[in-house]
């Protein structure tokens, strides 16, 4: 992500003339491999959409492009079905599905900020060793954890679904799922924010040092607000991964209905002969539905050149 | 309002790395004082030393008669315009100069009453809502100016705030900041490269050169009296003209003339420096080097002539009226008053 504000190329050239001909051809190998991978990026979404419109029978026989041939076999069954609450309880997926996915977004980027804040600015001893070894958990893939965590979840802190919710205090069986995705989220917020944080610019932090600003209102009043841009795009990537997440849920809360998240109630929308999969198409359109209204509202923050006007001229 | 002392202040980071070495300087109340010497000579480090960005090594800064070694940055007292200006870029002009006096916990109105009048002082009172971004370099530097002004320190530190603008205007930030520092009557401790800047500005001025302070004293003094070769060079442009002599008694002998000093000094091998502006178009009988002209400059107010005498180089500013052309050689005089010797070894001026 860049933070200085990129140049656009403004042509001076008259229209149409060769210079002018010349700039805007120039641009073209640009502008067909954006709109070559945008389209490509976009088939399948595209697919999935006509898909959730077709009844069940159409879908396991032909491809979706074949259904623009014989408009009339569009149906919102699938929707309707979906969204009765008999067949599959998808606000309560919903509902759960949001109680998951903002404390395991909010966690790792709180405290990945606070942690990263330190290693770019403050001095510690081992604050290099720990970066490094912070940098190399990136690598550990998560399946590997799965059994030690859930082992010590279970046996040393008797932390199962079923524990949990027999306490009746709410969101409490939610509590190991936010935990893992907050440990498995760290590294790399932390590795990202603490790049950025890193690149703003030392005068100010010296700067606000003699106007008598802490560690703390220099993080909150300075830092953070430079960072917002870094801080949007950990929030969505970390939002997506938390919302589209199966496996880690799955292996933490299970597929008890009353905590299990879309995705879980997604997966058990079909059988494995195949059944109810034109449930799918219209389900995932339901859960599509939230991080792109996550990514369209924090999308605004990627200011470019936020650092502007700061040092130098 | 404060005096400064450096007291034999030293900063090493490395046992071998040495930046300043037992510097020791009184900077009065009140006064103007700029440190100056090339890039790399250990005058930011001086300075950020007081302001407490840097740990002192060895020795005592005292600010009045509190020695701050130990004390916070925010403690001290003291404001800092950065080179950079280090403006907030997401806080409007108003908070940037507001910001300090919040850190103060000082009261809403009397926050707002210190903010306008140094805003007015600057000539910001328009720019207040603007985000630094939507400023120019000199409304930048005035920012960060401000933002140290609100605060009444006892002592302003300024580290080349003048270096990212504009020939223009640099000259008038120049008279500005002069004008303040007269308006404030405030302690000013300048650091720049630049030496009109530290002549044209300075109270005094204190040379410095890896890490060991040179001279201490008024534009003047530093000038009319170097007491080393790297101040006689580094002070004056064109710089002081340096010729091999071998002295015997009181008369040094160059490669293209021979003359006689205005004191004796011990036989031996020795520097002989004087201004171009020592040399004149009128030859004198005591002392005339005829100059083989290389090059000749014309800039109205002056004309600078280049080349050699005997086998040095040397360059002349002389009267604009004179006629000389490229190729000439003309006889010019020299104003022994505007002589120095150096010592060849040691560098340190016998006159």
């Amino acid at each position: 992500m860049t933070v200085a504000a990129a140049a656009q190329p403004t042509s001076s050239a008259t229209m149409f003339s060769p210079k002018w001909i010349a700039e805007h051809l120039s641009r073209w190998p640009l502008h067909i491999a954006v709109i070559g991978l945008t389209a490509a990026w976009m088939v399948p979404t595209i697919g999935l959409l006509v898909s959730s419109f077709r009844p069940f029978s159409g879908q396991a026989t032909s491809g979706w492009w074949t259904a623009f041939a014989n408009p009339t076999t569009f149906t919102i069954s699938n929707y309707t079905q979906v969204l009765s609450a008999g067949t599959t309880n998808l606000g309560q997926a919903f509902f759960n599905s949001f109680m998951i996915a903002v404390p395991a977004t909010v966690l790792p980027v709180t405290i990945g900020a606070f942690a990263a804040y330190a290693f770019a600015w403050m001095k510690f001893p081992g604050r290099n060793g720990l970066f490094l070894a912070l940098v190399g958990l990136l690598a550990v893939p998560l399946q590997l954890t799965f059994i030690p965590v859930l082992s010590f979840y279970v046996q040393h802190l008797h932390w199962t679904t079923n524990n949990l919710e027999a306490t009746g205090i709410p969101g409490l069986p939610w509590v190991p799922l936010w935990l893992a995705h907050a440990g498995y989220g760290l590294p790399f917020s932390i590795y990202l924010l603490a790049n950025f944080f890193r690149a703003l610019p030392s005068d100010l932090f010296e700067s606000a040092e003699i106007d008598g600003a802490g560690t703390l209102t220099v993080f909150f009043r300075i830092v953070l607000p430079l960072s917002v841009p870094a801080l949007a795009s950990l929030v969505i990537f970390q939002f997506l991964w938390v919302w589209n997440d199966l496996l880690v849920a799955l292996i933490y809360v299970g597929g008890t209905p009353s905590v299990a998240p879309l995705t879980v109630n997604l997966a058990g929308l079909t059988t494995s002969l195949g059944q109810g999969s034109n449930l799918l198409t219209s389900a995932a359109f339901f859960s599509m539905i939230v991080p792109l209204i996550v990514f369209l509202s924090l999308q605004r923050y990627f200011v470019r050149g936020i650092l502007a006007g700061s040092v130098k001229g | 309002m404060s005096s400064v002392t450096y007291d034999h202040v030293v900063k090493r980071y490395t046992a071998d790395i040495t930046v300043v070495k037992d510097m020791y300087v009184e900077i009065k109340d009140k006064e103007f004082m700029v440190l100056v010497g090339p890039s790399g000579c250990g005058k930011s480090t001086a300075l950020r030393m007081l302001a407490g960005l840097e740990s002192i090594t060895e020795g005592e800064i005292r600010i009045g008669d509190r020695v701050v070694n130990n004390v916070a940055a925010k403690d001290r007292d003291i404001a800092m315009v950065f080179q950079s200006y280090a403006l907030y870029p997401h806080m409007s002009v108003y908070d940037n100069m507001a910001f300090p006096l919040q850190m103060a916990h000082m009261k809403k109105p009397d926050i707002d009453r210190r903010v306008r009048s140094a805003s007015k002082i600057l000539g910001l009172d328009n720019f207040l809502s603007r985000k630094p971004r939507a400023l120019s370099g000199g409304q930048r530097q005035r920012v960060a100016l401000g933002r140290a002004i609100v605060r009444s320190p006892k002592v302003f530190l300024l580290d080349e705030p003048l270096s990212n603008l504009d020939a223009k205007l640099r000259g008038q930030t120049r008279i500005e900041l002069q004008k303040l520092h007269r308006e404030l009557e405030t302690t000013f401790i300048y650091v720049t490269h630049d030496q009109v800047e530290a002549m044209t500005m300075g109270d005094r001025i204190a040379i410095m050169n890896a890490g060991i302070l040179q001279q201490v004293g008024t534009p003047g003094d530093v000038y009319d009296h170097p007491a080393n070769l790297f101040v006689a060079g580094f002070i004056g442009t064109p710089t002081m003209n340096f010729v091999p002599v071998t002295t015997s008694d009181s008369s040094a002998k160059a490669s293209g003339f021979e003359l006689k000093l205005p004191k004796s000094v011990p036989a031996g091998k020795g520097m002989l420096g004087f201004r171009p502006e020592a040399l004149t178009d009128r030859p004198s009988e005591i002392s005339t080097l005829e100059m083989k002209v290389d090059v000749v400059e014309r800039l109205g107010s002056d004309q600078f002539l280049y080349g050699q005498v005997g086998s040095d180089a040397v360059t002349a500013r002389v009267d604009p009226r004179m006629k000389v052309e490229p190729g000439d050689s003309v006889k010019l005089g020299l104003d022994v008053r505007g002589l120095h010797l150096f010592d060849a070894q040691s560098e340190a001026a016998f006159f």
